[in-house]
């Protein structure tokens, strides 16, 4: 990689920002520190799915299902031995699983390949289908992936769930494999592989009569999509420190189809955007859930206000922007210079 | 080059194509013409390998002399590495890159840059308009350019058969006769032609041979400038 103006200053910025959170996680706040932390994972899944619907043009609702599987065996993976034996009570835990113990970097990873090959074995009967069967048909395998969840009681607990996960995952942690994530993507998406998922998005038959194996590139960028949807998941199991089946439904993929939409499709500076702003949206937004007092009445606090607010926002989004915060463009550090000097002239 | 005997095609109960044969010699350029309907696409896409419920035998010969391979059962992508490229209708080229993103895109497969750079500089000889607009995102050009940039994308896999599937479509008349001159050049630099179209007049004038078809079947061929002559033709794709 050759060292130009651009990428010394974008190497510059990630190590001041992460020398920064490294200050910042002394004297900041439990809460808020769960907040970055969360919006640092949310910005792996974003970025992630993105890459599968922004990109490649796949309409995939199956996010959710890969989440688990990261979060999952991330979790077998760092739990230490004994903790599973206790844990286990409806049926005992099988062997392999009940011996592993890996370093948390490699828990991650494996949470990711897991998920990556899952994909594959999705992918190969699902990316036959188009647009709306796709999103239909993908999100029956993730229901399926958290169906097995719950019944394989000898590897996941089953209904349970996994408590006490330990939370390895520190801010300058899951900042670490964001910083990985946008890198990787980066680079894959504004190379040629990625001018050819443009292409399969924007016309298929084009791309497949300019000698593109349309199916080939859409499993991979599907797998690629999901190995980093299985990371975004170690992480987010490590960082709640408790994962059962009733958190990966299509709740989960919702929200992150929401950070991609509302940042832009096919923009990964949007997703980050979009992934900060609702992340915090949300957290804030639970203010009004609250019971409030008027001083003339009494409200009392709705359960899934937020929600309620949150929908009328996206409304909002889809009528009047939709195209999302960025569209297509991304923030780079030529639109920044080129910014500030048309602000000086 | 290109050899088609008996083809049917067939859409669920609908046979788009019954039963038809032709033939493509080496260094010409052959016009399908016929009403919408005729089948003229259903042929070009499945010599393209892009339908699948085909019967018959379609054969093709890359160089003069070789043994003729089937082209029948092979996928979209295998046929450009077979030299065959297809400008598909309606033009399909990619709004959201640039149009040097989509020539190097029609260069896909290939590996040698020195080619792909000299196979560029002569799309942009023959289109001068597209060097100018490089930088633009596709999206962005006119009709006529996006049509000129499909043909170019196609081009830029140095195939030997170059099938055009209606380059006239929604043009104005000038700038249609400028698509077809420029046709016409890329049939003299030594690429065959298969080219499907509405335009007859056009197309005729420009072909070394044409096949007339209606309602899935040939019903007259013949030299170009003699079917241009042809009364029947005349009446009913020429307007009198």
């Amino acid at each position: 990689m050759r060292l130009t103006r651009n990428t010394c200053l974008s190497i510059a910025a990630i190590l001041l920002f992460g020398i920064a959170l490294w200050q910042c996680e002394s004297f900041l706040g439990d809460y808020q520190i769960y907040i970055a932390k969360l919006i640092f994972i949310n910005i792996i899944l974003a970025l992630s799915l993105n890459l599968i619907y922004g990109f490649t043009g796949l309409f995939s609702l199956g996010h959710a299902g890969f989440i688990a599987v990261g979060a999952y065996i991330s979790a077998l993976c760092i739990l230490p031995p004994a903790q599973k034996e206790m844990m286990w009570i409806l049926e005992p835990i099988i062997w392999p699983v009940s011996d592993l113990f890996t370093p948390f970097w490699v828990s991650v990873l494996a949470g990711g390949v897991f998920a990556g090959v899952f994909a594959f074995f999705i992918a190969v009967p699902v990316l036959k289908l188009g647009d709306d069967y796709l999103g239909m048909a993908t999100l029956a395998f993730a229901e399926i992936i958290r169906v097995l969840i719950v019944n394989a009681t000898p590897v996941t607990n089953g209904s349970l769930g996994i408590k006490g996960i330990p939370n390895h995952a520190t801010l300058i942690v899951c900042y670490a494999w964001a910083i990985f994530t946008l890198i990787f993507l980066a680079r894959l998406v504004y190379s040629n592989f990625g001018n050819v998922l443009r292409c399969i998005r924007d016309n298929e038959i084009a791309a497949s009569v300019m000698g593109i194996n349309v199916f080939h590139y859409k499993v991979l960028s599907f797998c690629i999509g999901a190995f980093f949807a299985g990371i975004g998941g170690g992480l987010l199991g490590s960082h709640l420190s408790t994962i059962d089946p009733k958190m990966f439904n299509f709740l989960l993929t919702f929200n992150v189809l929401m950070f991609v939409v509302a940042g832009g499709l096919g923009s990964l500076t949007g997703s980050i955007l979009g992934a900060t702003v609702i992340t915090i949206l949300l957290e804030w937004l639970r203010a009004i859930e609250e019971p409030m007092n008027l001083g003339f009445v009494e409200l009392p606090g709705i359960p899934g206000m937020r929600m309620v607010v949150f929908s009328v926002v996206l409304l909002a989004i889809i009528l009047k922007r939709r195209e999302g915060i960025m569209g297509t463009r991304e923030i780079t550090w030529n639109r920044i210079f080129a910014f500030f000097k048309r602000g000086r002239a | 080059m290109l050899e088609i005997k008996d083809l049917h095609v067939r859409y669920g109960g609908i046979r788009a194509v019954q039963g038809v044969s032709m033939s493509i010699p080496h260094g010409s350029i052959v016009t399908l013409i016929g009403a919408n309907g005729a089948g003229k696409s259903s042929i070009i896409r499945s010599v393209a390998g892009l339908n699948k419920t085909i019967t018959g035998q379609i054969d093709f010969r890359r160089h003069q002399g070789e043994q003729a391979v089937s082209l029948l059962g092979l996928k979209p992508e295998d046929m450009v590495r077979q030299g065959i490229a297809l400008s598909p209708e309606g033009r399909r080229i990619l709004p959201h890159l640039t149009v040097r993103e989509n020539l190097l895109l029609g260069a896909y497969f290939r590996n040698d840059k020195a080619g792909i750079d000299a196979d560029m500089e002569w799309v942009y000889s023959l289109f001068p308009r597209l060097q100018e607009r490089s930088w633009q995102k596709g999206g962005t050009l006119s009709g006529g350019e996006q049509q000129m940039l499909a043909v170019g994308r196609a081009l830029m896999s140095r195939p030997d058969l170059l099938m055009l599937d209606e380059p006239s479509l929604g043009l104005a008349p000038l700038l249609v006769r400028e698509i077809f001159e420029i046709i016409k050049k890329i049939n003299q630099d030594g690429k065959t032609v298969l080219l499907v179209e509405q335009n007859a007049f056009a197309a005729l004038s420009i072909a070394s041979y044409a096949y007339i078809l209606e309602v899935g079947r040939v019903v007259l061929e013949g030299p170009g400038r003699e079917l241009l002559e042809n009364p029947r033709v005349k009446e009913a794709y020429l307007g009198g």
